[in-house]
């Protein structure tokens, strides 16, 4: 690591589908163009540490949300609480994603690993939620605020996702 | 048609794919080599240039022909 690399820090408190991508989509592409990059998963964001994802969409309190046939225009809202309409709504997202060429979660996060890309998971957190180590992947290390801190402290970009 | 060494299709890629694939590539190519990308991801455009001034590898060519566009990278 050369002193005058450029770092990115990030901090990933979302468990979704479409707010997994932010985080390892710049991540990954930071470490394509040479920066030192760090990924800090708190709350929620933790989810996309799992071996197994399997992560969704909320249409729910969601009103930005395109849906197909204009559905976001007529459908009642509270329809949106329907028993399977979010699995329903995540494979509908999911299958546009691959049909548009967008890369999956998974694979991007695989790129960030083989590309060194730090991925710290908040240990208050997991031993909040009872997470076990079992159900993460391997490539990842556990720390606290300070331990986040002491990288975005030098980072040129740091970011809250 | 200018010259190059290793040619990646990245063809039907949304970002940030193209860019991937190309670092990737370039990974295992020797320097001075030429990587020629075609993508029809429209922001791939400036990404490479972008690409380019950030890791040092020269953009030799960018152009757009029947709907898809053309990079020439040179790894540095």
């Amino acid at each position: 690591m050369s002193e005058n690399q450029k770092k990115l820090a990030l901090i990933a408190t979302k468990g979704t589908l479409d707010w997994a991508y932010p985080p390892f989509i710049l991540a990954s592409t930071a470490a394509a163009v040479g920066y030192e990059a760090q990924i800090f998963f708190t709350f929620y964001g933790l989810n996309l540490l799992k071996k197994k994802m399997d992560l969704k969409i909320s249409p729910l309190g969601n009103p930005g949300m395109p849906m197909p046939m204009g559905m976001d225009k007529w459908f009642p809202t509270l329809g949106t609480a329907l028993p399977g309409m979010e699995a329903m709504m995540s494979g509908m997202m999911k299958q546009k994603m691959k049909s548009k060429g967008v890369a999956s979660v998974e694979e991007l996060r695989d790129i960030c690993i083989e590309s060194e890309v730090k991925l710290i998971a908040c240990q208050m957190t997991v031993d909040l939620f009872d997470f076990k180590r079992e159900d993460l992947i391997d490539d990842i290390e556990t720390g606290g605020a300070a331990t986040f801190l002491e990288f975005a402290g030098e980072a040129d970009v740091s970011l809250f996702v | 048609m200018a010259e190059f060494d290793q040619e990646l299709d990245a063809c039907g890629l949304n970002c940030p794919l193209p860019i991937l694939r190309a670092k990737k590539a370039l990974g295992t190519m020797d320097s001075g080599n030429v990587l020629r990308v075609i993508a029809t991801d429209a922001g791939s455009v400036k990404d490479f240039e972008a690409f380019s001034r950030q890791t040092g590898n020269a953009l030799l060519d960018s152009h757009e022909e029947d709907g898809k566009f053309y990079f020439l990278l040179k790894k540095s």
